[in-house]
């Protein structure tokens, strides 16, 4: 069948098996031809090929719990199970995952496979920061368990490590009490770049912080954007903590891609920071809303029309961020090309998986309307970003080439090692993985 | 409340046992797969489920049956609602050359299921209250030419139970027929899916909904009314020449 990541680009035609318990899945393994590679998916969530592959194994029926301890606040489950689902068990019992990304849709294996971070990463690291143990199916058909202090290198290399080790089977995750299920939110506005670097800068008090862009402003107001800072806290109102479930609307099929164009992104961006800026006012929003705004529209990736996009998120060492991110915002804002997704985040120091992405600086995600000429424009993003030591994120790139995967991240060779140790014939494959050179050339 | 689920690991059942689980309910699971059984039992206890029994059970073996009634009433004292889930979805072609195959396929879906609604039946007459919620398919509700050994099966349960729901009904026992439209499971999986196929997900929310509200025939999505009145409305000398 045809399948796409969440940017629906690439298009491929893969076999995708959806094993419905654990025998089924080695099953799949041992029958493989060896000549196929396999990748596995969680819930099609990261936004280019890195779950394509000639076949792929869907986590989609490892949904289940096995184990909630309510006195450690740690919660194991199959790799399928999704960030949701984990907040539904968890939020009323006041505990909160201590790290979730922009979309609660994900599931624990993908998260884990990319070291998913969040709104919180320059206090709390990342996803796999919090796991206490996962266990992974190896290439052979055998099971192994691995943690911080147990086959720590295949740990380390399975956390980040796009799949490529083996197929994760389930996560033990370190939980957290919190006050309630609402956040303490406010926003600040900044007129510049420069203003935005500095609102970071003096916030790092709070819990939470991330910053929206307008990239398509130009001059003076380049880099405008507003921050917005959390804490949770406890509802005003003494309600109980409850899951909170959205009201969704749901774009039914793709919308003619013209309809995204410079003009109409102006028009919106130009509104969306009018707005936001005269209701800069702190308050109490529910948690679903402060760290999932774009769970409420679902299959909201269709209103970039049938061709897809593509989602450029790139992170710059903290002492060059400034400059980087102006020379890119000058490069983006002077195509016209941005759209209306565009997060500035600070990042904390990096962790010890060989692939993760965050590391101390800042990264700035764009999105963009897949055409033909938009690929030049990335490939000149690319070289800024290598000129400053920068590197891209895997869980959103579909066309980064080897020379800018090697270079951003230098620890690739340790990664290559331990893989050829854990799947010796090179099993386990994405498109990603073979088009930036670490898994096709290894063999 | 106390809920019984036959083909407990099918996956429209998982998924509705898991909403009832998050309503703090106590379930009692039947399922032919153990191994898959005892993994749901971990599941659902950790979504909320106040209590999980199971039994495993070869749903062909009719003479077991009501012993698996009795367990569950035992273990659930009273039992509330009981959900039917389990079936297969047989090889049409292979079935109309080999009768054994599709009489294996009928005695699944169509007479298994009327043997457990006899025991379930007499069940909750004693009881004086409860609710039986059975899956069938918009497949037994014209018998087309890639699924009519499916579709007569699902046929003969409808039709069982819209008889067996005014039996009922002066023992305060309601009866829901469940009908599915196209459903995105394991049983499906070597289909190409398209824009009409829906999730086991959302057919669990309409069944959760359709037995508070006690709604009678029910079907999911509920466009699936008007697409089978179509359907049926297509006379049947162009009906015959359909491939659909």
């Amino acid at each position: 069948m045809e399948i796409t990541g969440w940017g629906r680009f690439p298009k491929v035609t893969a076999d995708v098996h959806e094993p419905v318990d654990f025998s089924s899945l080695q099953m799949l393994l041992t029958n493989n031809n060896p000549a196929t590679k396999l990748v596995a998916r969680g819930a099609g969530r990261s936004y280019g090929d890195s779950a394509l592959a000639q076949c792929v194994i869907s986590s989609r029926f490892m949904d289940n719990f096995s184990t909630l301890d309510e006195s450690n606040l740690t919660i194991r489950c199959g790799a399928g199970v999704t960030l949701d689902a984990i907040l539904r068990v968890c939020v009323p019992r006041g505990w909160f995952l201590p790290v979730v990304p922009g979309t609660s849709h994900v599931s624990v294996g993908g998260a884990i496979a990319a070291d998913v971070h969040g709104k919180n990463h320059h206090v709390d690291g990342t996803f796999c920061d919090h796991l206490t143990a996962i266990t992974l199916l190896l290439a052979n058909g055998d099971l192994l368990s691995c943690s911080p202090s147990k086959n720590q290198e295949i740990f380390h290399a399975t956390c980040g490590g796009m799949g490529l080790t083996g197929i994760i089977i389930d996560a033990t995750i370190q939980l957290r009490a919190v006050p309630g299920a609402f956040i303490q939110s406010h926003s600040l506005v900044a007129n510049n770049l420069r203003e935005c670097f500095e609102l970071f800068e003096n916030n790092q008090g709070n819990h939470y912080s991330v910053a929206w862009l307008d990239c398509l402003a130009r001059g003076p107001a380049l880099g405008r954007s507003i921050l917005f800072l959390g804490d949770h806290i406890a509802d005003r109102h003494k309600r109980p903590a409850a899951y909170q479930t959205r009201l969704g609307i749901t774009v039914p099929f793709n919308t003619p891609g013209f309809l995204l164009n410079r003009q109409s992104m102006t028009l919106f961006n130009n509104t969306y920071f009018k707005l936001k800026r005269r209701a800069s006012k702190p308050a109490t929003v529910k948690y679903n809303s402060f760290f999932f705004p774009l769970d409420n529209i679902a299959n909201w990736n269709r209103l970039y029309g049938a061709k897809g996009f593509l989602q450029y998120q790139f992170l710059v060492p903290k002492d060059s961020a400034y400059e980087a991110i102006a020379a890119v915002l000058h490069k983006v804002a002077k195509s016209g090309k941005g759209s209306f997704l565009s997060v500035l985040k600070k990042m904390g120091p990096a962790n010890k998986n060989y692939l993760s992405f965050p590391a101390s600086g800042f990264t700035l995600a764009l999105d963009f309307k897949f055409e033909r000429s938009l690929l030049p424009l990335l490939e000149q993003l690319d070289e800024i970003v290598l000129a400053y030591s920068g590197r891209l994120y895997l869980a959103k790139d579909a066309r980064m080439n080897e020379k800018v995967f090697k270079a951003g991240y230098p620890q690739w060779e340790k990664f290559a090692e331990i893989k050829r140790k854990v799947d010796p014939k090179g099993l386990f494959a994405s498109l990603q993985s073979d088009r930036i050179g670490l898994t096709d050339a290894l063999y | 409340m106390n809920i019984m689920i036959v083909g407990a690991t099918s996956a429209i059942a998982t998924a509705t046992a898991r909403l009832f689980a998050e309503r703090r309910d106590h379930l009692f699971l039947i399922a032919r797969n153990g191994e898959r059984l005892s993994d749901l039992v971990a599941d659902l206890k950790v979504r909320g489920a106040q209590s999980v029994g199971t039994l495993t059970l070869d749903f062909d073996d009719f003479s077991t049956h009501l012993s698996a009634v009795t367990e569950a009433a035992n273990f659930l004292q009273q039992i509330d609602v009981a959900l039917l889930c389990h079936g297969v979805l047989p090889d049409q072609a292979a079935g109309e050359e080999n009768f054994k195959l599709a009489l294996n396929a009928i005695n699944t879906n169509g007479i298994s299921v009327i043997s457990l609604l006899t025991a379930i039946a007499q069940r909750l007459r004693t009881q004086g209250t409860g609710t039986i919620a059975v899956i069938t398919s918009v497949a037994g509700m014209r018998g087309r030419q890639p699924n009519f050994i499916y579709g007569a099966a699902k046929a003969l349960v409808s039709t069982y139970l819209q008889g067996m729901r005014g039996r009922l009904y002066e023992h305060n026992v309601h009866v829901i027929d469940i009908r599915p439209g196209l459903v995105d499971s394991p049983m499906t999986a070597r289909f190409e899916k398209g824009l009409l196929w829906t999730t086991p997900e959302v057919v669990a929310k309409t069944i959760v909904s359709s037995i508070t509200k006690k709604k009678h025939t029910v079907y999911v999505p509920g466009y699936w009314r008007y697409i089978m009145l179509l359907v049926n409305a297509i006379p049947e000398f162009i009906f015959k020449r359909l491939k659909f």
